[in-house]
This record gives C-alpha cells, structure tokens and sequence, in this order.
C-alpha cells in the first residue's frame, strides 16, 4: 500500500506509532523542531517533558523495565544527545531496550561544527546496541522499524537514530514495517540442543549440593520466564539466589530463595554459591558485583550458564556446559525434561545440603539492632516493605548504600517492579526512573528509594512530576554522607573522608513546598511509621527526609579482592588489610 | 572495567587470523575496531574492502592475538554487531592462504642500485617506478615474506614503504555463499 508524500518528520511519528509507542520522554531544540511539530498534531502518542535529557533515558528505562515494552526519548542536537549518553550507557549495561530519536544540523551541515552540532553516532557508538546516522530519506522508515527489532531482539539494549533536520523536512513515502516480524537473525537463531538439555537436567537431578542463581535475563525474557524459573526452582527444591537485577524473578516468599548474592548479598546466599557442586546461572553475567575474587570463585563446582548472549558465556568464568538461548525457551525445555527424568529417577536428596544452608542462615547476616531514637536506614526499608507489600507497588532506587538496602529489606514477589541501576551505577537514576514507572502505571504505588546525595543529582526532575501530577513518593534515606563513598574510605582508606561529606543540604521539606507539594520529615523512629503511612496516604507526590544513622554501614560485604567465603558481617570483622589487588578495585 | 584478578590463563597467546563480511555502511569498521580498543584486544593487521557491490556487503580480514578464551570473546563480541554478519576464525577453521601487498620506495644510488634489482628479481617483485635515484617495487605474498624484503631494501638505502595487511581465505572449495544467502 503506498501511503501519500507526507514529512519525514510525520513519518517517524507515524512509525513510532506503529511499532506501538504510546508515550515518549523528550526535551524540544532545534534540531527536532519538525518532529515536535509532528508530535503536536498526533493523538495517538503522549509526549512527557523532561527537565534534562538524562532524566528522558532513566524515564524511558523505568516505563521499559515496568512493562516489558521498548521506551522511547526524542532529544535536540548537540547538548541534547551528548546529556542523554549517560543514560544510553545505563541501558546498555542492564540491557533495557530504548530507542533514542535525536536531532541533528541539516546533512549539508554536518562536519561544518554547526551550531549544536556534534558527532552523535560517533560519540554513541560505544554506548547503544547499534545506531543509525539518516542520510536517506527513503530509508527512514524502515530504520526506525529496525531500530525497535534491534532495541527488543536479542539481548536488548538502546538503539540511536540520528535525524539531520533537512530529512525530516523532506517528503517521504511512507512505508509500512514488514507484518512477518524479522527479527535480527542472529537474535533469534537458537537451536536447543536437546542432548544437552538432557544432561543438564541429569546433572541438576544428580547434584547434592545444586544452586539456582538467576539475573536480569529472566526479567527480560518476560514473566514467563519467571515463573519457569520458580517452577523449576520447586521441583528441585533447591536453593535459589538472585542478582540486584533479578530481585522479582523468584518471589522473596519462597521458601528456596535465600536472598540476594554478591557483594552485599546474604551470608547463605554466598556461601552457598561458594560450596556448591552444580551451579545454574540463568540469565545472569557473572558480574563482579557478584562473583568476588574470581580465582576463588564457586570452586568445586560444575557450572551452567543460561544466556541469550553467546559473549556472556566464558567471558569472565569458564562454564562446563553453556546455552545460548533466551531464557524462557530454554527454562521451558528444562523444566520439562526435568520433570520427565524426575519420574523416572529419584532425586537426591538435598537434607543436608538445606541443614548446612539453615546453619548459615542462622548467622542471620541481615541482622540489625534498632536501638535509641535515631532510625536505623535498615528499619526504614524494613517498615516501608512492610507497609507496603499489599500494594502494587514498584520501587526505584538510585545509587549507594541506600540502593544495597532496599535489595537487602524490600521484598519483591513479582518481576518488573523493581528498577536500579545495576551494571552502570548511576546516581541519579531513581528520580527520572519513577517518573517512567509511574506513567505507565497510574494507578500503583511508585517509590523512589533514595540517599539525600543521589537525589540532588536529577532532582530537577521534581517540576516534572509536578507537571504530570504523577504521585511517586521520594523516599529519601538522608544520612548526610554518600554513604557507600564513606563507607569505603572508613574501610579502605583510614576513615579519611575526604569529599563525601554532603554539605549545604537544602531543607527537603520546604523544597517540596516549593514545588507545590508535601514534605514530610522523620528523625525518631517512634514516628517512623507513622510518616510513612502518611507519605502513601498523601495524595500526589510526596518527599519523605528519613533522617538516619548517619554512620551506618552496609553489611554484610565482600571486602574488595576477596572471595564469597571471606565476607564480613560487621566492622568488626574488618580485621584484614585489604591488599593492594583488592584497593584497586572499584 | 574490574580488575578482578582472572584465573591464570597459562595457556600461550597464538595469532589468529579472522575473516568477517560486514554491511558497507558508515560506522561498521569504526564499531569493530572501537571494539578492539575498548575492550583492550589487539589488532596486529587489518584490511577492509567491499566484496559486494550488490549487497553492498564488505570483508574484514583481521590478525589479532590472545589465548582461546580471548578469542572466543572477540568472536563473540564482533557478532553482536549488527552490521557484522559473519565471523570465520581462518585459523581453527583449516589450511587458508594468507596474503599481503607491500609497495616499497627505495632511494639508492651506484653499485646498490643492482643489488637492489637483484633483490627485487629474487623476490619477484615487479618494479613500478624508477628513476636515476630511486624505485618503487611491489611485492606480494605472506607478511614474512614481505619483512624480508623491507628488511634487505632498507638496508640498501631511505625507504619509504606501504603495506595493505593480510588479506585470507580458506583453501579447498567451500564458500562462504550459503551463509551470505542468509542474510
């Protein structure tokens, strides 16, 4: 069907449209003036003002995160795309599929250092799964399609498409995405070996001591994938731990999850990694975060890696046996060749495998003693779960020790409701997220869990929220400190705290005044709770100050440089120098 | 980038040769070779032209250097570029042929001049240019070859030398065309 001439600005709305865009997170320039005015004609998609181009990629990220769909941002030139490679960087690294549209200065125009020009793709290029520079116009249409199969195929991530203003001028003919869904082929060019399902089943049968430990891959792949993966998880009844990225995939409620693992992960969780015999990771990368020295790494164990990038397989851990393939479809021939052998043969039992793990639980590693007025930051997650946990409720965090918290004391029974930034670390991150969260869910109870430091990285985002009447509540753990940054130094670095003092705080409350909303304020624990009921029964948005334990640190830890079976609980515990390997690290 | 200390890889470095057909579009060689720097690989020689006018497709020929594991991830790492369709390691795969152009300029003047042509003739490389100062010869075949030679003219007087990287292909009859049907 040929569609009339229309711009080439039109035709990118109208291809966002088909490819089932219903919101974009985007900031007006120059550059992208035809496509504003494209947008300013158009029913059909809803166009949120941002206040820094940062804040569209973390916004566009939480409403992917929370949806499972691709999020979508429209910025200027120049400032406008150099602002958003932070958080085209950010989706990279946790694979959230964005597709980015930014402007550029007319093609004739380009390599002249216009105003607002600058070298988009090229500065992209490192930071997205794949970018395009339109230089043809007849090509713009069928770019934008691809951009969303390359954005969601596959392992996800962020795809750019640079749009020289003199194209979307021009006329096009508009051209429909090709109705049979080619996706990139070499995403979708699985082929599940069924032998090797049949010996990966076998060993998970056979194994005395097996782990489950799973990542945000099972939160890509779909809640299907989830629920696979607890199925599968039940009827070994093994252990299963999770990564920051896949808290959600397992609920906290089973009885088999034993928390999160790595760094800040639980004594049982890491220990249990650290003495298992078969290791099953799906949908995970064997991160830093979560392995610790990698020489002392699980070593007495067959391992098993499930991922839909053939480079995360053997990239920092050599596996016994990898598939590559998305979650989903692997778990699901897993789980069904586990079931057939498992009426044929009897399981191993694990009673001793679950009476050691229950000894390391008794270590009770999350333990906190909540003494005197002053609120523990650990308590404060603790109640606000607590309040929380028979709502809809999503949580976004930024980063630090607040972040480590809320992973380690809020529980998450269902996938998609948890948005943080994991691999890239972005302070900053929470705010904007929940502005994305929120918008595509209206009705549930959006909170952003935040340190006083973090929070002043994108707060900017406030007048956004405000414009939108989005009623997120901002959940401010304030200790006055970046927290992490000082918690290092205390360990590290002789408790010279050099430069992570947050000085010159604004007054949080009369800053949410000042944008027209409620500021709540909390220092003794007795009102704890009640400030927190407050905050979900205040309608519209709310900045809670939970002012904390100023020098509360996070525990339990794997010191830099160790392995998982030399985790600390306590400061106390910190009695060995780090070693010089291990002060490198990050 | 961690600094986790890696299990010690005993194993040796060995040379691979790598063969890709990638898009010819703006922006794939500069996501291949970004690729090699940030990730910290080596590229020991490089050559890329276009193979396919039709398709508009191009080849890659590329020597890099690291132990199995680390070419495994380059392997990896270079198909998830989407403009980068096919990844063939020359070296696992079997016997190839491994070729190379050098175009070297020699300033010679007196007895060395015949030696120099002597050289050349040994070598069978072809003269292209000559003057009463100076020639320009051109010489194909293996890289060692070819070091050979540079190291002899330049011995014999100023150089100046040009080389295009080893461009590979496999020998015996299987093509590549199957694959790039697929695409």
């Amino acid at each position: 069907m040929k569609a009339k001439n229309i711009s080439g600005a039109e035709a990118v709305i109208n291809a966002l449209v088909e490819n089932g865009v219903e919101v974009i997170f985007g900031y007006p320039g120059g550059a992208v003036l035809p496509l504003y005015d494209a947008l300013f004609e158009n029913k059909k998609i809803k166009h949120i003002l941002v206040r820094h181009e940062q804040a569209a990629v973390h916004a566009a990220e939480g409403y992917a995160r929370s949806t499972g769909k691709v999020g979508c941002v429209l910025v200027t030139s120049g400032p406008g795309a150099t602002n958003a490679i932070t958080g085209l960087t950010d989706a990279l690294m946790d694979s959230i599929p964005i597709v980015c549209l930014s402007g550029q200065v007319p093609t004739h125009l380009i390599g002249t250092d216009a105003f607002q020009e600058a070298d988009t793709t090229g500065i992209s290029r490192p930071c997205t799964k794949h970018n395009y520079l339109v230089k043809d116009a007849n090509k713009l249409c069928e770019i934008i399609h691809k951009s969303f199969d390359i954005a969601s195929s596959g392992r996800p991530g962020p795809v750019l498409v640079d749009l020289p203003k003199d194209i979307q001028l021009s006329n096009v003919e508009y051209i429909n995405k090709i109705t049979k869904i080619e996706k990139h082929h070499k995403d979708n060019f699985f082929n599940i070996d069924k032998d090797l399902i049949n010996k990966i089943a076998t060993l998970l049968l056979q194994a005395e001591r097996p782990i489950i430990y799973g990542g945000g891959g099972v939160i890509n792949s779909g809640p299907e994938a989830s629920k696979l993966l607890t199925e599968l998880v039940n009827i070994l009844d093994c252990p299963v731990t999770l990564t920051l990225m896949g808290l959600g995939c397992v609920p906290n409620t089973n009885k088999n999850f034993l928390g999160m693992l790595g760094m800040h992960g639980t004594y049982e969780a890491n220990l249990a990694m650290h003495n298992c015999d078969v290791m099953l990771n799906v949908g995970a990368r064997f991160d830093d975060r979560v392995t610790g020295r990698l020489n002392a790494f699980a070593p007495n164990s067959k391992k098993i890696h499930i991922d839909v990038d053939k480079s995360s397989i053997n990239k920092v851990v050599s596996v016994d046996y990898g598939i590559i393939g998305d979650c989903k479809i692997v778990l699901s021939a897993l789980v069904q060749e586990v079931k057939n052998l498992h009426n044929q043969n009897k399981i191993k039992s694990k009673t001793k495998w679950w009476s050691q793990i229950n000894e390391w639980k008794e270590k009770d590693s999350l333990g906190f003693k909540q003494v005197g007025k002053n609120i523990k930051p650990q308590q404060a997650i603790k109640s606000l779960y607590e309040k929380t946990k028979n709502f809809d409720t999503y949580i976004t965090t930024e980063v630090g020790q607040h972040q480590m918290w809320a992973a380690q004391y809020f529980g998450f029974s269902k996938p998609n409701h948890w948005m943080t930034s994991g691999g890239l670390g972005t302070m900053g991150y929470g705010l904007p997220s929940s502005v994305g969260v929120q918008i595509a869910h209206p009705k549930s109870l959006v909170i952003d869990i935040s340190g006083e430091a973090s929070f002043l990285m994108n707060m900017q985002e406030l007048s956004t929220i405000v414009q939108y009447k989005l009623p997120v509540k901002i959940f401010i753990l304030n200790n006055e400190w970046m927290g992490m940054v000082r918690q290092w130094q205390e360990l590290n670095h002789g408790s010279r705290y050099s430069e992570s003092y947050t000085a010159s705080l604004p007054d949080f409350v009369k800053l949410a005044e000042s944008f027209g909303i409620t500021g709540l304020r909390v220092d003794n624990i007795k009102n704890l709770e009640t400030t927190i009921d407050d905050m979900i029964n205040i309608e519209g948005p709310v900045i809670a100050d939970i002012r904390v334990e100023k020098e509360e640190n996070c525990f339990p830890m794997i010191p830099s440089g160790a392995a998982h079976n030399e985790m600390i609980l306590s400061s106390d515990d910190n009695n060995k120098d780090t070693s010089n390997q291990g002060l490198a690290l990050v | 980038m961690s600094v986790y200390q890696k299990n010690e890889v005993k194993e040796v470095e060995t040379s691979r040769t790598l063969s890709l057909v990638v898009d010819n579009q703006p922006g794939t060689l500069a996501r291949v070779i970004g690729l090699f720097s940030g990730r910290g690989y080596n590229i020991e020689s490089l050559n890329v032209t276009e193979i396919d006018k039709i398709r508009n497709l191009s080849r890659i020929s590329l020597v890099t250097r690291g132990n199995s594991m680390t070419i495994e991830q380059i392997k990896s790492q270079l198909l998830r570029i989407v403009p980068v369709h096919i990844v063939r390691d020359l070296t696992l795969e079997g016997p190839f042929i491994k070729s190379e152009l050098a175009l070297v300029k020699l300033v010679v003047k007196g007895a060395n001049r015949v030696e120099a042509l002597r050289i050349a003739e040994t070598f069978r490389a072809r003269t292209l240019d000559v003057t009463l100062y100076s020639f320009v010869f051109e010489l194909t075949g293996k890289p060692s070859k070819l070091d050979a030679f540079i190291d002899l003219m330049r011995s014999l007087g100023d150089t100046e030398i040009s080389r295009t990287g080893v461009s590979a292909i496999s020998r015996g009859h299987k093509t590549e065309t199957k694959l790039l049907d697929q695409i």
